[in-house]
């Protein structure tokens, strides 16, 4: 009987605590999200094609999803040599470094975006710049007019933005500041767990460093870097604070897709912006459930 | 007996002493610039009201850009009166959120405008671009500073006062659009009130000229010293009336209606328009106030937007919705 009846698991409780679970997401996900779908839905199809494909609307996805990702990477990238540096060397103010990586959960995404906006202003005649832009944003100009020069079919300009603040690079720099530690915060407690033994023992088998790293400790790190990287992915889509004070947010070149939100319902289109934003819920959704088949994968794949 | 007595005649002395010490509180919800105007209005208006009826009022101020205000109070901020930037904020009130009747512009002399202003242009000391009128906006390396026209009011009223320059100048609406488009594309940061852009300009040092209200203007003059900007009139501007109103399902809740209507009556009387002229806002009602600050503000030929636009309504769906113009000057 009991052998084709209920599986019984062998730990107690499950029953009451996938029950708990289930009402603790309801409550606090799928609630508030189904209520964007409601109101999005009292729009006929044609109106709610309309909104969602108008062509700022359209070319405000291509910004937000291209500078997410392209943000993303780049916290992939440094934020893992940060970990691997906190993790594998001790050297004076290490800790103080440590914490300094959770700043940009905590600060107020406002004073982050402001800040950013001062210190990467260009100098102006009557201005002299903030401390980076002041000499940053000459070389950036020098760059893409020299870009260009050698390539003149690409508008350069209008896909990297002619300045650093209140263009697209600005848009860029908000996003790199409040993704960076989600992936360090990720790839920290993998790391550490990861034993020195593995390493030495490739090392007798006669692995030289490069096949050491790409081959053993690389793919022992991948799931938790993929695991960060979605994580800071998924932030950037939503940031909005930081980013209205540096993009410059110039209709068809550095609207963010949360900004045209915000516009819509100060234009009291309150179904238009649920419709754009049921559109980015489902885009984001279906990345986010592609990284992490992606990370199944990498499991899978490295593990045999 | 006694017992009930006693009681109703504690009950009594609580009541009296309630009413002789009685606070009202009252939320005034305005738009970005009129933050200095209000805090003197205020004040003004609780030392009158004390004197007249002996009670204390509180008077709690909000501001921000107009449109995101008039949500805000539609979505239930509980202010007793609005004082935004256009009386197609205002308007908003009435269409979505059903909080005042359709005549609200009515109630109050001179459309509901106690006081006026104007667009004018802030350049920078010496005034090195030579900016006069506004055709110079539209030159090549000269840029420009203004809000967000979908999310500023005081946006609004620059790019209509920009449009009619350029309809009256060259001729039609498809002129004005291709000037306003050339306007907009020397415009390096939109910003999404008045006073974010007042930032840009001042403090950030971008733009050459700023399309400002005038109160703003000569505000940044005061406050930032006239030894660094100066103020060019153009040949054209828009008489801008911003508009004020009793918001009546909140008073009715809250039983303020009585304090409230006296507030905005206040604005019409002498001391109320006093204060809005030595704020920079143009006196609407009162002649000894009109001709005590005649002098301070420049003269220049307004155009009303009922005239060149036939009203809010008109101009907000032409020009600000979704497909509008201000969309198209930025599609193609």
């Amino acid at each position: 009987m009991s052998l084709f009846g209920k599986r019984r698991n062998v730990l107690p409780g499950f029953g009451l605590s996938l029950g708990f679970t289930l009402a603790y997401l309801g409550l606090i996900v799928l609630i508030p999200l189904s209520a964007a779908f409601i109101k999005a839905s009292g729009l006929s199809a044609a109106d709610f094609w309309a909104a969602v494909t108008s062509p700022r609307v359209v070319a405000s996805y291509k910004l937000s999803f291209g500078v997410s990702l392209l943000a993303a990477l780049v916290n992939a990238v440094f934020g893992g040599i940060l970990a691997w540096v906190l993790v594998r060397y001790t050297f004076p103010g290490r800790r103080m470094v440590d914490a300094l990586v959770d700043l940009p959960f905590a600060l107020p995404t406002a004073v982050a975006g402001i800040a950013l906006a001062t210190i990467y202003a260009a100098p102006t005649a009557v201005a002299p710049g903030g401390w980076v832009g002041s000499w940053l944003n000459p070389i950036w100009v020098d760059g893409i007019t020299q870009l260009a020069e050698l390539v003149p079919w690409i508008d350069w300009q209008g896909w990297l933005g002619g300045k650093l603040a209140f263009d697209r690079p600005g848009v860029f720099l908000a996003l790199t500041f409040v993704g960076l530690p989600f992936v360090v915060r990720t790839l920290q407690p993998v790391l550490q767990e990861l034993e020195p033994e593995l390493e030495e023992a490739a090392a007798t088998l006669g692995a030289n460093r490069w096949q050491t790293m790409t081959r053993v400790i690389f793919p022992e790190l991948l799931p938790a870097l993929i695991t960060g990287f979605a994580l800071a992915f998924a932030r950037a889509l939503g940031e909005y604070g930081s980013v209205v004070f540096i993009a410059g947010n110039m209709p068809m070149h550095s609207e963010i897709t949360p900004l045209l939100i915000i516009t819509k319902l100060e234009q009291y289109d309150y179904r238009g912006a649920t419709a754009i934003a049921v559109v980015m819920l489902v885009a984001s959704f279906v990345l986010l459930l592609l990284i992490n088949l992606l990370q199944k994968w990498s499991r899978r794949y490295y593990r045999v | 007996m006694k017992i009930k007595n006693l009681l109703s005649v504690l009950f009594a002395v609580v009541i009296a002493s309630a009413a002789a010490a009685k606070t009202v509180e009252l939320l005034n919800v305005s738009y970005d610039p009129t933050r200095e105007l209000y805090t003197e209005f205020n004040q003004a208006f609780a030392a009158h009201w004390k004197a007249k009826t002996g009670d204390d009022v509180n008077i709690k101020q909000s501001h921000g850009g107009s449109g995101k205000q008039a949500r805000a109070v539609i979505d239930g901020l509980q202010a007793d009166v609005v004082t935004l930037a256009l009386a197609g904020d205002v308007d908003a009130l009435h269409t979505v959120g059903r909080l005042i009747p359709a005549d609200w512009q009515r109630r109050l002399p001179h459309d509901s405008a106690p006081y006026t202003s104007t667009i004018v242009f802030l350049v920078r000391a010496g005034n090195p671009k030579g900016i006069k009128d506004w055709d110079d906006l539209t030159k090549p390396g000269v840029a420009v500073i203004t809000p967000n026209p979908k999310t500023s009011g005081g946006a609004q009223w620059n790019y209509l006062a920009a449009w009619e320059y350029a309809r009256r100048k060259l001729g039609g609406d498809e002129q004005a659009k291709t000037f306003v488009r050339a306007l907009y594309k020397n415009v390096p940061v939109l910003d999404s009130g008045a006073r974010g852009s007042t930032t840009t300009f001042v403090q950030r040092g971008i733009g050459d000229v700023f399309i400002s209200w005038e109160n703003e203007a000569f505000l940044a003059l005061k406050e930032f010293g006239a030894d660094k900007f100066q103020i060019v009139v153009p040949s054209l501007s828009i008489l801008a009336q911003p508009t004020v109103t009793v918001v009546d399902k909140v008073v009715k809740k809250k039983g303020t209606a009585e304090i409230a209507e006296a507030y905005l009556g206040y604005l019409y009387t002498e001391e109320g328009q006093d204060i809005a002229g030595r704020n920079f806002y143009r006196p609407a009602a009162s002649e000894a106030a009109k001709a005590k600050y005649a002098g301070s503000f420049p003269q220049v030929e307004l155009f009303t937007i009922d005239a060149a636009f036939g009203g809010w309504t008109k101009a907000k769906q032409a020009h600000f919705a979704d497909g509008g113009t201000f969309d198209q000057i930025y599609q193609n």
